[in-house]
């Protein structure tokens, strides 16, 4: 579903991804951790464009994203993304959020669009918000909006940049439930996380980047047990026992 | 009541009242057309300032070197100099004919574009990144993107300094008795030059721009309000 081919990022003269080739398929919920700095937010936001791709290519569903003849924006109707810092929409209502772009991108019509929405809505649990304006939510519910309007475009794939690390820690919970759910739905996942929990609850597959290389693709059973890189094993040593 | 009299030898006797309506209507236009003027030009220049498309991606954008170079000369001279370099070095000759009001309103309209465009660029700027890029990762284009998040935030943090601008423009206009424009100031200088009143007929034409420009900002207040939600 997603082909990564030798993809190189720099900013100026700094190289922030040296090299990167992977395949993910359908239904794979794929976490990417790694020390702050390692290239992972850069990496996930090269999947849909949001950084321009020095070099290498991203194929995602057959569709070369560097060939200058694809349109961007129809791929990213495909392909969804929660922000750390959620970046709802805060002239909007929660219920206009989720109907934007549903309605301005894929034309369809506004009953059919409330209906989904609402329906998304009751799913992550926020029903009784829909006529309130972000700003008077908790980061925890403004998380699980940004999760519903990126699932109102039915994308087949849905990118997360550190959706929990802008929290307060009782709030993480209620966000990693709806991403729980959905990775069991079968949605295809790409969550880049400091929750080692949820990588290793959740996710199927673990990379593990560092100096803008995966250095480890595993399971998150081998790779939280038995770490073949020295890397690795020092960034978990780090994080798991503090 | 000795006073009373006095202020209606300077102000009823001869009519001289209609010189203050009569610049009171030229300053007003003269507002309105820069107004006008400021604000078509100033959202074109911000658009320049802020464009980055194929192939001046990242390098070299004539369009906004071009705006910047604008911007950097209207505001780095005088109004009283552009006023006059246009009406005596460009609206000459064949152009002489050209009435005053419409030379003043292009140079204060020319003027007042590098401003507005500096505070729409920085109201566009201002707003969090994260905010286009959310509605870039649905699959909005540029101009969705601008339509319906981006200008609608842009424009209620703009407003405020927007309404400044053109109060400041209003005042500004007092300047145009450089060019032999007959506007408020230059009236309160005649009945002066009539009556050797030398306080009145300036208190008068005071007044009357603090009422026009505290009608101004209640009326922007109101639609401010209206904004916001």
């Amino acid at each position: 579903m997603i082909k990564i081919e030798n993809l190189y990022k720099s900013y100026g003269d700094l190289e922030v991804i040296k090299g990167i080739t992977k395949n993910i398929d359908k239904g794979e919920v794929v976490a990417v951790i790694g020390p702050s700095g390692s290239g992972k937010s850069t990496f996930l936001r090269c999947i849909n464009m949001m950084e321009d791709i020095t070099s290498g290519k991203v194929v995602v569903q057959g569709k070369d994203l560097t060939d200058p003849k694809v349109n961007i924006n129809k791929v990213r109707q495909n392909v969804g993304m929660v922000f750390q810092h959620f970046n709802l929409f805060p002239h909007k209502t929660v219920l206009e959020n989720l109907m934007l772009a549903p309605m301005k991108v894929k034309k369809m019509k506004k009953a059919e669009v409330m209906e989904k929405s609402k329906n998304l809505l009751k799913k992550v649990g926020l029903e009784d918000k829909a006529d309130v304006y972000p700003d008077s939510l908790s980061g925890g519910q403004k998380q699980r909006i940004a999760i519903a309007r990126a699932l109102a475009m039915e994308p087949d794939v849905l990118l997360f940049d550190e959706p929990t690390s802008a929290l307060d820690p009782e709030m993480v919970r209620e966000v990693l439930d709806v991403m729980r759910d959905l990775a069991k739905s079968g949605m295809t996942m790409i969550v880049v996380t400091h929750e080692m929990g949820f990588a290793k609850s959740v996710a199927n597959r673990v990379f593990f980047i560092d100096y803008g290389v995966i250095l480890e693709d595993a399971s998150p059973k081998k790779l939280f047990e038995t770490p073949t890189h020295e890397r690795t094993k020092e960034f978990l040593d780090k994080v798991l026992n503090h | 009541m000795a006073y009373l009299e006095t202020l209606k030898g300077i102000f009823i006797d001869g009519d001289r009242y209609m010189y203050i309506l009569k610049g009171l209507l030229f300053s007003i236009n003269v507002t309105i057309l820069a107004a006008i003027i400021g604000i078509v030009l100033g959202v074109v220049l911000a658009l320049c300032r802020l464009s980055r498309f194929y192939p001046f991606k990242n390098k070299f954008n004539p369009l906004s070197q071009g705006a910047l170079i604008y911007v950097d000369l209207i505001r780095g001279t005088p109004a009283v100099v552009q006023l006059m370099v246009l009406a005596n070095v460009i609206f000459v000759g064949s152009l002489r004919d050209v009435p005053i009001l419409v030379v003043a309103g292009l140079a204060f309209g020319l003027n007042s574009a590098a401003y507005v465009a500096e505070i729409i660029r920085a109201g566009i700027e201002g707003l969090d990144k994260g905010q286009s890029e959310a509605a870039r990762a649905l699959g909005m284009n540029y101009i969705t993107t601008m339509k319906e998040v981006i200008v609608p935030q842009a424009v209620r943090k703009i407003l405020p300094t927007l309404v400044s601008e053109f109060i400041s423009l209003l005042k500004e206009t007092s300047i145009v008795g450089f060019i032999g424009g007959v506007d408020l100031l230059r009236s309160a200088n005649i009945i002066t030059s009539q009556t050797y009143r030398g306080v009145e007929p300036l208190l008068a034409v005071g007044i009357i721009y603090l009422i026009l420009t505290s009608l101004f900002t209640k009326f922007m207040r109101k639609i401010e309000e209206k904004v916001k939600n």
